[in-house]
């Protein structure tokens, strides 16, 4: 090796580097400190005092329990769906080579790749012409939708690293299809198809703009943040819920993390 | 393997679920199709079949006097997309994804140079969770966080008056178009929003391009003579278009999507997202709503078939 400088990076792309995380994360933990500020009205800054009384305040407003107990049963249901329907369109596309594998790939990509807004219009109309009304079904409905693409990726992607042999080796040894299924496959795929069911359920947590389309009157979490953002009525008791949903949307994140990092794809690059 | 040379070894098995077993693998074809049906039902009917039905309105249109959509084919509802005050929205929605496109490659680009060629170890995984905790972190929060910095009170204020630059940020607002009263309703402000909540989106795929840039070709570039900025500009840059490009089909796509952002931060001028929300809802007008939500799909059509040819999908 001729040179040490390949080694480590000048000092100009290391502070490009730097402050392109710090404008990353520095937003997200300005939320944590305007969570404890004492101002009602405004969003004044520096915080004039500090106080521990707003999560008190949010945890006693029965309309954020509401919303979030809908948002984590839309959730729930959007992401064992998507899980079933995702792991069987990987499997079908891992196992075999057959016509129009590639239709089944942009099938399940086109939810996510074409703009959030799409999506929703589209069922919304679809609802109307069809004399849908609004309920907890229709929001699951354009959940799992979009939801079923963060599964078939992380499955795809171990069906590809397990070997066919293993699942040839235990026909072989007299293991029925089930058998196989539940002591070889299964256990193959598992940590796959939780760091999926994590993102899913995360992506899920957090949708907003399908769900204005699909909900009616009802409100999840974030409808009711959004509701917030546009017609503030108490600021504060807004910053503890997006404290909070901050931390509650990092632990399946990260989770996922540990699950996958050890395979050559790790779960979430391509939300 | 076949079936005769597996019942000539063992006899077949007993019971429902035995039978099935015997059945999926005599038949692979047969489980195939169970196993595609459900998704297919699902994304095939459901949401294929959504998008269709709302295609087909696009083509319908809309009585002016009764309010009552008009089921006759028609490409008048195309026709009024290019009314000076709808094909402004359009105008405005492609420039500004254009330049918060631009934007998110230029800050991405160190980010994911630095990621994919030097970060080692402990910090590879520092940087590769950096990236993805903002990816996933709540979008609402995100611009939430975004309303609280450029508010007119807010952290952002502060700091310009703390450094004696508040003659700065003032003049920013001065300039015509994109300045305004204060940052939080203006277009700089919806194009800073932007630019945060897509920019780990941009920074995956170029990073992902990088790591596949061998290290020794940038040195065989700088013992051929070139200096860094010739190494960029000829070596790392090329082989990392690709990665950029498909960054900016999501960026590009979801700026041209997004009808929440210029909502809360910005103007009262619409986007295309906000067009299609106000047409389909107060103002009932499903046909023109479905032809405004027309124009990104054919964009993101052209974009993608270009993409493609620049083999931006391998970098995916």
């Amino acid at each position: 090796m001729r040179s040490d400088r390949s080694q480590s990076a000048g000092l100009s792309l290391k502070i490009a580097a730097g402050l392109g995380l710090a404008f990353l994360h520095l937003p997200i933990l300005l939320i944590f400190v305007y969570a404890f500020t004492t101002e009602e009205k405004s969003f004044q800054w520096p915080p004039p005092g500090f106080t521990t009384k707003w999560f008190a305040v949010a945890w006693n407003r029965p309309d954020i329990w509401e919303a979030l107990t809908l948002s984590v049963k839309v959730a729930s249901i959007a992401t064992v769906i998507a899980m079933v329907l995702g792991t069987l369109a990987a499997a079908a596309v891992a196992r075999t080579k057959f016509f129009g594998r590639e239709v089944i790939s942009l099938l399940v990509i086109l939810p996510i790749a074409l703009p959030g807004i799409i999506t929703g219009i589209a069922l919304r109309s679809a609802f109307s012409l069809a004399d849908i009304p609004f309920t907890f079904w229709t929001i699951i409905l354009g959940h799992a939708t979009f939801c079923v693409v963060v599964v078939y990726n992380n499955a795809v992607a171990r069906f590809r690293r397990t070997s066919g042999s293993l699942i040839e080796a235990s026909m072989d040894l007299g293991a029925d299809g089930f058998q196989t299924f539940r002591h070889v496959i299964l256990p193959n795929i598992a940590t796959a198809l939780l760091a999926g069911g994590m993102l899913a359920f995360a992506l899920s947590f957090d949708e907003v703009i399908v769900t204005t389309f699909t909900a009616g009157q009802q409100s999840t979490l974030p409808i009711w943040m959004l509701e917030e953002l546009i017609r503030p009525r108490q600021r504060p008791v807004t910053n503890v819920v997006a404290m909070i949903v901050v931390i509650v949307t990092f632990l399946p994140i990260l989770a996922a993390y540990y699950l996958t990092r050890d395979t050559d794809q790790i779960a979430g690059s391509g939300k | 393997m076949t079936a005769i040379s597996t019942s000539a070894i063992t006899p077949g098995r007993q019971g429902l679920m035995g039978r099935l077993s015997d059945l999926f693998w005599r038949r692979p074809n047969l489980l195939l199709v169970l196993m595609l049906v459900p998704p297919l039902l699902w994304l095939g009917i459901i949401y294929v079949g959504s998008l269709f039905a709302l295609l087909l309105q696009s083509f319908f249109s809309i009585d002016e006097f009764s309010g009552l959509i008009n089921y006759e084919f028609t490409l008048a509802t195309y026709g009024e997309l290019l009314r000076p005050a709808n094909f402004d929205i359009i105008l405005r929605t492609l420039l500004m994804s254009a330049a918060v496109t631009l934007a998110s490659a230029v800050i991405a680009f160190p980010i994911a140079y630095y990621a994919a060629r030097y970060a080692k170890g402990r910090w590879k995984a520092v940087f590769y969770l950096g990236i993805m905790l903002p990816l996933w972190s709540s979008y609402l929060v995100k611009v939430y966080a975004w309303k609280l910095i450029l508010a007119k009170e807010g952290i952002l204020t502060w700091i310009f008056a703390k450094l004696h630059l508040t003659w700065l940020l003032d003049g920013l607002l001065a300039i015509p178009v994109i300045g305004g009263n204060s940052l939080s309703i203006s277009y700089l402000g919806t194009f800073i929003v932007f630019v945060y909540v897509w920019l780990p989106f941009m920074i995956l795929p170029t990073q992902a391009a990088l790591e596949r840039v061998p290290g020794n070709l940038i040195e065989a570039s700088g013992d051929l003579g070139a200096d860094s900025r010739q190494t960029f500009r000829h070596v790392l840059f090329p082989l990392a278009l690709p990665g950029i490009v498909a960054g900016s089909i999501f960026t590009f796509s979801l700026t041209m999507g997004d009808y929440i952002i210029p909502q809360i931060v910005g103007t009262s001028r619409l986007f295309i997202g906000q067009a299609v929300y106000a047409q389909q809802g107060t103002a009932g007008n499903i046909p023109l709503a479905a032809a405004f939500s027309v124009v990104p799909i054919v964009i993101m059509g052209i974009y993608l078939t270009i993409a493609k040819r620049m083999g931006a999908f391998d970098a995916l």
